[in-house]
């Protein structure tokens, strides 16, 4: 798993060098128009339906038929019943996971991919195997060793829900760790180190105000990647018997599906946004940098 | 580097050096080959049975499909709308959509779905005449689908933009028709990251929980969901630490896989220099 970084790079999770070769392909290979809008319709009307009758089942106004917003209306009144309550709790719960958990994971490893770039790069590929492990392990088989973990992390910090963020820094590990990469290897860091420190900066003025802003970034897109991941986590927190978005969506779905619905919706045009974001930030030219 | 080396140690290492060890311990925490031997229970092999054609009938059509998407996107700008949207909604539903894919497959093909009552009233089809197979292992291929296309278009994609226009132009000089091209130049090439990516499709559905769980309330069908079980209830089948030597289990396969995976990438690559 050490070298497969550049292949499986998810194209919208970091940002991208801009490429010119697709216009120079000749016609005769690519798919002809016609093949083209009947592969990507079927598709999507392949993968479009089960969204669609989601969006058609929070506006279907009882088994009669017929179109309604009020359950839409209701959640933005505010005019909620009890099953809102558990619910409310996971949208907050989930808020708060994902902001640790951004912190935590930019503090550890931000720094520890710079330094190692700079000190010791034969130990590059130590960090992309452990960053990429997470990939191998998975969240399920991972869980059952958590939570002996967790009973120590208890007596520590106490059980509150932030806790489990400690578990989703894993998880997010391989995600961050491919887009600030990404963006590492087009900054010389090298030479930018080496500018700074004959202009007599200290270490912490290097890092500070030469390298991370031009890790901006590679930061961004690791932070709402990670952002995604943590609000779309269902295993980790339902094995563990806690409370996150995705557990109560399960547990409200029960009394009340059309909220839960709702919010299923909204938290996918959420995560979808956060992704058209990172793409757009990896398409955007680069400044000239020589 | 070491708060961060420290940090892998306890909240990586340390969990799954637990769950495997723990596969290998009786209830009083000594040393027993009884949780791992208890892997041989027919109930037990079935599950990993089972899980093992799931992924593997979801891999091979995910491979397909997702295969084919690419082939229709290939060709378009990068930075174009279409593109930047299927690689958002591809990242969306590849990774974080467990639960709510449940939901909108529940939506769409439930007792109640949209689809069903439409089927029903306007065709008279009952697609539960034979059972309510959504909420059993039948009902777990079309929603893994869902996940598993998404998943080949995200890694396959690259791979096939890697072609180098070259050589098609040389095709076309020597006188190749696109059928020449594909099947005597692109597949070659493109053979290792095809096998790559059916390994890796396989690895993500045989890891899937989410989905599985939130369509699947009740039962053990495939490993994930024993884990559950296993860890809701200590003693399964009346075996202590089962959950540990289900995960060791888990863990064996995956690391088989990605093992697989990154020797196909590693070949994989070098047409990419």
């Amino acid at each position: 798993m050490t070298s497969t970084h550049h292949t499986t790079t998810p194209p919208a999770l970091v940002p991208k060098a801009p490429r010119g070769r697709q216009s120079t392909r000749p016609a005769s290979v690519s798919p002809r128009r016609t093949t083209r809008v009947i592969i990507l319709s079927a598709t999507a009307l392949f993968l479009g339906t089960p969204i669609a009758a989601l969006v058609g089942f929070t506006i279907r106004g009882g088994l009669d038929g017929g179109l309604t917003a009020d359950h839409w209306l209701g959640l933005f009144s505010g005019d909620l019943g009890a099953a809102a309550k558990p619910l409310a709790a996971g949208v907050q719960n989930s808020l708060v996971l994902a902001l640790v958990t951004v912190a935590l994971m930019l503090v550890l490893l931000v720094p520890t991919m710079v330094l190692v770039r700079l000190h010791v790069p034969r130990w590059e590929k130590v960090i992309e195997f452990v960053c990429l492990l997470p990939l191998t392990i998975p969240a399920v088989a991972l869980v059952v060793g958590l939570a002996p973990v967790f009973r120590v992390v208890a007596q520590i910090f106490g059980s509150s829900s932030w806790t489990l963020a400690f578990a989703y820094v894993i998880l997010v590990l391989p995600f961050s760790y491919r887009a600030i990469h990404a963006n590492l290897m087009a900054v010389d860091v090298p030479t930018l180190t080496q500018a700074a420190r004959s202009l007599g900066a200290s270490w912490f003025h290097v890092l500070w105000d030469v390298i991370l802003p031009n890790l901006r970034r590679g930061i961004l897109a690791a932070s709402f990647i990670s952002i995604a991941a943590v609000l779309g986590e269902f295993t980790i927190a339902s094995l563990l018997s806690r409370t996150n978005l995705q557990t109560s969506l399960v547990l409200v779905a029960k009394q009340d599906p059309y909220l839960s619905n709702i919010v299923v919706v909204l938290s996918l045009v959420f995560a979808l946004i956060l992704l058209i974001v990172i793409g757009r930030v990896g398409n955007q030219p680069r400044r000239s940098r020589s | 580097m070491l708060p961060f080396g420290a940090y892998v140690l306890v909240f990586l290492a340390l969990p799954t050096a637990l769950a495997v060890g723990s596969g290998f311990a009786d209830g009083d925490g000594a040393f027993s080959l009884s949780a791992v031997t208890g892997l041989g229970d027919p109930v037990i092999l079935k599950t990993f049975w089972n899980s093992v054609w799931l992924s593997a009938l979801t891999a091979v059509l995910g491979v397909l499909l997702g295969a084919a998407v690419c082939y229709a996107l290939l060709g378009m700008q990068p930075t174009g709308w279409l593109r930047t949207t299927v690689d958002a909604v591809a990242g969306v539903l590849a990774q974080f959509a467990g639960v709510p894919l449940a939901f909108a497959y529940i939506a769409a093909i439930g007792i109640n779905g949209l689809v069903t009552v439409f089927l029903r009233d306007r065709f008279g089809l009952d697609l539960y005449a034979t059972g309510t197979w959504l909420y059993e292992m039948p009902g777990l291929i079309l929603p893994y689908l869902a996940f598993q296309v998404p998943l080949m278009v995200i890694v396959f994609l690259p791979a096939l933009e890697g072609l180098k226009p070259q050589w098609a132009e040389a095709n076309a000089i020597l006188g190749g028709s696109r059928a020449t091209y594909w099947w005597r130049i692109g597949l070659p090439v493109l053979l290792p990251s095809l096998t790559g990516s059916l390994l890796l499709l396989f690895a993500n559905a045989f890891s899937a929980y989410a989905t599985a769980a939130a369509l699947i309330s009740q039962g053990s069908q495939i490993v994930p969901l024993q884990i559950r079980g296993a860890l809701s209830s200590e003693t399964v089948l009346g075996r202590e630490n089962l959950a540990g030597a289900l995960a060791l289990g888990m863990i064996l396969v995956m690391a088989l896989v990605m093992a697989g995976y990154s020797a196909l990438e590693r070949r994989a690559s070098r047409w990419r220099r």
